[in-house]
């Protein structure tokens, strides 16, 4: 009977190293790609990263998150406990937190009736997002006011004269 | 004809600088719209770049007004009033790029140049970069811009700002609006802005519902839903996110902005008609009964064409027939991706579309295309000739059709639209032509050429900021031509021409 567990237990180890090597080295796959071989990814796994945009949409326990990875944003359908994970989400002046989503990828998805989204099975913040300054331009503020301000003095001129 | 006086001082000149001067000054107070919202959210820089758009719209239009200001009194020619309007919508997109451009999510002027001109022309094609991250005023502009442009820029001005002018049927007529709901031009032009606005109310208040159902903010729910409006009734194709129409992943959402779809492709006077009580109007149409038809036939031949792609029935409805409307809308609201037509359409499924979006909508809407009518007229003249070839000689066939009222079908109404059908197929052969040239494949040539000059937008994936500069100027031009109807921008060349050789 050992020499039967040392080749379970080899296996074992095998199949964890398999695994091991397969979340150091796997890189999450971008947009182009799955858009670009949709069917050869169609019901597969992924991953998928990138900046949470816009706004989570809760429906139910689940919620339609926006993730953007720099080509293209895919709605990504996760538990709305995991989308309360996320607290900065991309729009003018704020940087969405960045996400990493492991989910099952779908062309067409029969569930959503023919959505091109990825089903969440685990979410994780990478990054923080936060909030940015605008910096305002002096010189373009004032050569803004000036020319606005000419161009209604002037427009005012033309309904007085009635022209 | 009007006796005009127009030979000395280049007086035609000069009142075409005056009318276009007024469009212009018009447009920079609804501008203004935009600078508030910019206000209202405290995007500073925005609304400098706002300002000063607006400031060059005032100041440009003071110009042209002030050069022109003895010629209030004067009649356009039929070529000095169609020049107005091509002049007017390519000044009004030089100047509205501005702000988009100074914004810094373009990659180039001639980009924001691209973006405005299809907004204007409610094509709906986007280089607009890092749109997830726009300021709000920028998106209020871009949308605006659909407004302005679905409505007609000139309409804009004859509703509000030219009380007392003469020769105002011109420049109607040359923003590709073929017939007046009333004798009074500048009474039509007050019925279809009270018909938007009508719209417009009832459209955003839907949307904004819809869009608190389905998980957004009220406040964004708003806004989504405004320029969402914008973008559906004005057959545009703008959206206020990357994802278009995907962003919402709603059916209901979907299915209201398809309802706007073909509102906005519907004939204002038609929707007059049947907001007054004239119900049997909408069932007798031949324009409405042309469009229904190829709407169907195309959508249900590109079902055919597509069956397996999508896995159930609801789907299809999802992706086939919401394209194939959004297409012969002329909108260009999009739930797939570009590259989702490249890979996953087949060949017979983009011939199909592309048909459907040089078919377009219905004349005096804001649609683009061929348009609906121009197709019932040569359906009718070729069931017209063929009865006669049926017929003894000594038989005289009069064949009617009903579109607003009874009309007679003319040689003249064939050839007029034989004319438009023609020069939409030599610019479109062309468009594809310069696509190939550059190294695209067929496919995607006439599919991205039909989408600028049917003024619809969506993309196959050519439509990018990396793409030639030289198919940029090409697809702008179609745009540009493509909602004028050709014939004002020839009448403006001519115009310029004569006027040139005059000295």
């Amino acid at each position: 009977m050992m020499p039967r567990k040392i080749l379970l237990l080899t296996i074992l180890i095998f199949v964890n190293l398999i695994c091991l090597f397969y979340y150091a080295f796997a890189k999450p796959v971008d947009s182009t790609t799955l858009l670009n071989n949709s069917f050869k990814y169609d019901g597969k796994t992924v991953e998928f990263q990138g900046e949470a945009i816009g706004e989570v949409m809760k429906r139910g326990k689940y919620a339609w998150v926006n993730i953007h990875d720099g080509q293209n944003a895919i709605g990504v359908f996760m538990k709305y406990e995991d989308a309360k994970k996320i607290k900065y989400l991309g729009r003018y002046r704020v940087k969405g937190d960045t996400i990493l989503v492991k989910g099952t990828f779908f062309r067409s998805c029969k569930v959503h009736s023919g959505e091109t989204d990825i089903h969440a099975l685990d979410v994780q913040i990478l990054e923080r997002g936060y909030k940015l300054q605008e910096k305002i331009d002096m010189k373009k503020a004032l050569f803004a006011i000036m020319l606005f301000s000419a161009g209604s003095i002037l427009i005012w001129f033309v309904f007085k004269n009635k022209w | 004809m009007y006796n005009t006086k127009f030979k000395e001082g280049h007086i035609e000149l000069k009142h075409v600088l005056y009318m276009t001067g007024k469009t212009l000054s018009a447009i920079g107070i609804v501008e203004i719209v935009a600078a508030i919202t910019s206000l209202l959210y405290r995007e500073w820089n925005m609304l400098f770049n706002l300002m000063i758009g607006i400031g060059l719209f005032f100041i440009i239009s003071f110009i042209f007004i002030f050069i022109g200001r003895d010629t209030k009194e004067e009649r356009f020619s039929w070529g000095a009033g169609m020049s107005m309007v091509a002049l007017t919508w390519a000044l009004g997109a030089l100047i509205s790029a501005v702000p988009p451009y100074l914004s810094g999510h373009f990659a180039s002027y001639l980009d924001a140049f691209f973006e405005v001109m299809s907004g204007y022309t409610t094509t709906g094609l986007v280089l607009i970069q890092d749109l997830d991250h726009a300021p709000m005023g920028l998106n209020m502009w871009r949308h605006l811009i659909c407004y302005i442009g679905g409505q007609g820029m000139v309409l804009m001005t004859l509703s509000f700002l030219s009380s007392g002018m003469r020769g105002l049927l011109k420049a109607y007529m040359g923003e590709a609006r073929d017939e007046q709901i009333f004798p009074n031009v500048m009474h039509t032009a007050r019925i279809i802005w009270s018909v938007s606005i009508l719209y417009l109310v009832l459209g955003t208040f839907v949307l904004t519902i819809n869009g608190v159902l389905i998980g957004l903010p009220l406040d964004m729910a708003f806004f989504r839903g405004l320029w969402m409006f914008l973008g559906g009734w004005d057959t545009a194709g703008f959206a206020p996110q990357s994802q278009n129409a995907m962003y919402f992943h709603s059916l209901s959402y979907e299915i209201v902005c398809m309802t706007l779809m073909i509102l906005g492709t519907i004939n204002f006077a038609l929707h007059y008609f049947i907001l007054t009580g004239n119900y049997k109007e909408g069932i007798r149409n031949a324009e409405i009964k042309s469009l229904f038809t190829t709407v169907t036939i195309l959508s249900f031949l590109g079902a055919v064409a597509l069956r397996g792609i999508y896995p159930n029935g609801l789907a299809s409805f999802r992706k086939t027939f919401y394209h194939f409307l959004s297409a012969h809308t002329g909108t260009g609201f999009a739930t797939i991706y570009p590259q989702q037509f490249l890979y996953e359409w087949n060949d017979t499924a983009i011939i199909l579309i592309t048909i459907a979006m040089l078919a377009g909508g219905s004349v005096c809407s804001t649609a683009g295309g061929i348009k609906a009518l121009r197709i019932a007229i040569l359906a009718n003249a070729l069931v017209n000739d063929i009865k006669k070839m049926i017929k003894p000689d000594s038989a005289v066939v009069v064949e009617k059709f009903h579109h607003l009222k009874e009309i007679t079908l003319h040689d003249k109404l064939v050839r007029n639209a034989s004319i438009i059908i023609l020069l939409y197929i030599v610019t479109f052969s062309f468009g594809t032509l310069a696509g190939t040239f550059l190294g695209y494949p067929l496919k995607a040539a006439m599919f991205e050429s039909a989408s600028a000059l049917g003024n619809v937008g969506l993309s196959i994936g050519i439509t990018q900021p990396s793409m030639p500069d030289a198919l940029k100027i090409i697809y702008i031009f179609m745009m540009w031509v493509g909602r004028l109807e050709f014939m004002s921008v020839i009448a403006l060349f001519a115009f310029l021409f004569k006027e040139a050789k005059e000295g």
